[in-house]
């Protein structure tokens, strides 16, 4: 043990480590960075050291919103998340609450119903999904991706806040329910102010999640002007062999921005929310 | 909660069991399952209905544009059989999943070891190294494709530099089968390092210092520490996040359609860009065939991953 904490020790087990995560990890993102701001004369110059930002530009930025459809795929992709998101918290704090506190026959089965719907990837889904999509009328509109985005949505968000609900006392609720509180009142004012930071997770994953969507958006909503942003980037900006590198990695910081903002406000939450998602119920 | 005045109104409830309708809805199986009814009714539409509509089409010859179809039985999956781009797919999909998954877990693991240290600015590191498993995943795919380019790739740039390859030469990325798989599989490596890394940290919370520090006086080395105290406690996370990666992985879309769409000559498909490209001949019966031919996978990895969460429980 002499030493264990010595700084060559260290150097070894901690910074050695740590520097090449942090490398390795993220200089994609540094590099998307450097290339959005690249003129194209540099770009273009493959003898030149590419690392190298010389006379940045915000010209491909420029070029974004003015030449492209990106702002409204933006909106698109706003109005998507945030509907998908709120239809399935709604469903979910109450399928949680469900499964979490009530004791009735068939409550574990429909735990494991929902836990196996979980793993139901969009891959399985979404060739019968367009056609489902497309006989409700819903095609290429919001709703296609507001209603479908649960899919996946609902499962985790009802097994993570099935778990939240989980670790609330009942016995605070039964102190309201003796008091002459009915259940309603018991379930609004007592429990679930306590549950906030669950939902909360909840909702930034949701979030994240719907604004990371791809099959769904490329497959239901992916035509003219009613593109997602990852679909639009993907579809759009890529037209030719000839790429336009500095645009595509502007479109690429910029469609990562809402969620690396949603997310570090709420970065414990989310870490939380991960683990639980991933480890228990 | 309109229930109290509709019985006071109505004269023919008697007043000495007031509570029937009331106690019927607050009986907690009446309640869980009326709360389960929006969701319920969101994922039955959505969620089982296409499901089995998938199965009924995978054994009908319809595509896009023609009312009619026929039921063909199992012709498009013997179809597949025959199929060497499917073959290839199937050979792939385990190929990326099973490449990619150990890297992942051994890489996460060492993230999450170091991260177990106190250091500063710790709150900073986790958050930023988390950031690759947050971002879209066809925007960070981008940023390979311009890494993997054969004409912009700073990589290439840079082993020109150093002299390990010649001034004009250029490294192909994506060009061929095994470049492209192996350039796939980096990429997905990236993506889910994270993931692996926050769920152990997580499970490391757990391990018992008292432990540790009892195995130390009794002589133990840092590594038999990590094989006998360590190791043993965040088994089960570990389990469950490798199996929970191998399905993502084993089901991925987005990743391989931005780098390869599948090539070059539909030599990098997995289960999910080859029925989308499938779908996009108009043929849905085979399409839907090709997605379900993943069922069987998906239904292992599950069932053995609800095995260890309930053993969590």
């Amino acid at each position: 043990m002499v030493g264990s904490n010595s700084f060559g020790n260290r150097i070894f087990r901690l910074y050695l480590p740590l520097a090449f995560y942090a490398v390795f990890l993220l200089f994609p993102f540094a590099w998307m960075l450097i290339v959005s701001l690249k003129p194209d004369r540099l770009l273009l110059d493959t003898n030149a050291n590419p690392f190298f930002l010389i006379g940045a530009t915000i010209e491909h930025y420029r070029y974004l919103f003015t030449e492209t459809e990106f702002l409204r795929w933006t909106l698109n992709t706003f109005v998507v998340t945030v509907g998908a998101t709120v239809l399935s918290l709604l469903c979910s704090v109450l399928i949680g609450y469900a499964l979490g506190r009530f004791r009735f026959p068939g409550g574990n089965l429909w735990g494991v119903v929902i836990f196996l719907a979980y793993l139901v990837p969009p891959t399985l889904l979404f060739i019968p999904l367009a056609q489902v999509v497309s006989r409700f009328g819903l095609y290429n509109q919001y709703w296609a991706l507001i209603f479908t985005y649960p899919t996946f949505l609902i499962p985790f968000a009802s097994w993570l806040l099935m778990g939240y609900f989980r670790t609330i006392p009942v016995e605070l609720e039964q102190a309201a329910l003796v008091d002459g509180a009915t259940r309603f009142q018991a379930m609004w004012r007592i429990v679930m102010p306590l549950a906030l930071p669950g939902v909360l997770s909840a909702g930034i994953f949701c979030f994240t999640l719907g604004w990371n969507e791809f099959l769904y958006a490329l497959v239901l909503m992916g035509s003219g002007e009613m593109k997602t942003v990852p679909v639009g980037v993907v579809s759009d900006l890529i037209r030719s062999d000839v790429y336009q590198w500095g645009s595509l990695m502007a479109a690429g910081i910029l469609g990562s921005v809402p969620v690396a903002i949603a997310y570090s406000f709420f970065v414990d939450n989310y870490i939380s929310g991960l683990t639980a998602g991933a480890t228990k119920g | 909660m309109s229930v109290v005045p509709v019985r006071a109104a109505n004269p023919t409830i008697p007043r000495r069991r007031p509570s029937g309708w009331a106690r019927f809805m607050e009986r907690e199986s009446t309640l869980a399952y009326l709360f389960m009814v929006p969701g319920g009714l969101v994922l039955l539409l959505f969620m089982a209905y296409p499901f089995l509509l998938g199965i009924y089409y995978s054994l009908t010859d319809k595509t896009v544009g023609f009312a009619d179809f026929e039921f063909i039985w199992f012709q498009n999956y013997r179809f597949l059989l025959e199929d060497t781009i499917f073959l290839r797919t199937v050979q792939n999909t385990f190929v990326y999943g099973l490449v990619t998954v150990p890297f992942k877990l051994l890489l996460g693991l060492g993230m999450a070891l170091a991260l177990n240290q106190t250091f500063r600015f710790s709150r900073f590191l986790r958050a930023g190294l988390l950031l690759p498993w947050i971002v879209p995943t066809a925007i960070s795919s981008l940023a390979f494709l311009m890494l993997f380019d054969s004409v912009s790739s700073p990589i290439t740039w840079l082993l020109r530099d150093w002299g390990l390859i010649g001034a004009a030469d250029r490294i192909n990325f994506l060009g061929s089968r095994a470049n492209a798989m192996a350039s796939i599989c980096l990429a997905n490596v990236w993506r889910g390092i994270p993931f692996f890394a926050v769920s152990i940290l997580a499970g490391l919370q757990a391990v018992s210092p008292d432990l540790h520090e009892a195995a130390a006086l009794d002589g133990a080395s840092p590594f038999q520490r990590f094989l006998s105290v360590t190791l043993p406690t965040i088994r089960n996370i570990v389990l469950i996040s490798t199996l929970f990666s191998l399905i993502w992985t084993f089901s991925d879309f987005q990743l391989i359609y931005v780098l390869t769409k599948g090539g070059p000559a539909s030599s990098t498909h997995i289960f999910g860009t080859y029925a989308y490209e499938t779908m996009g001949f108009s043929d849905v019966g085979q399409a839907a065939a090709i997605a379900l031919s993943l069922f069987p996978v998906l239904a292992v990895v599950g069932i053995l991953l609800l095995r260890y969460i309930r053993a969590e429980d």
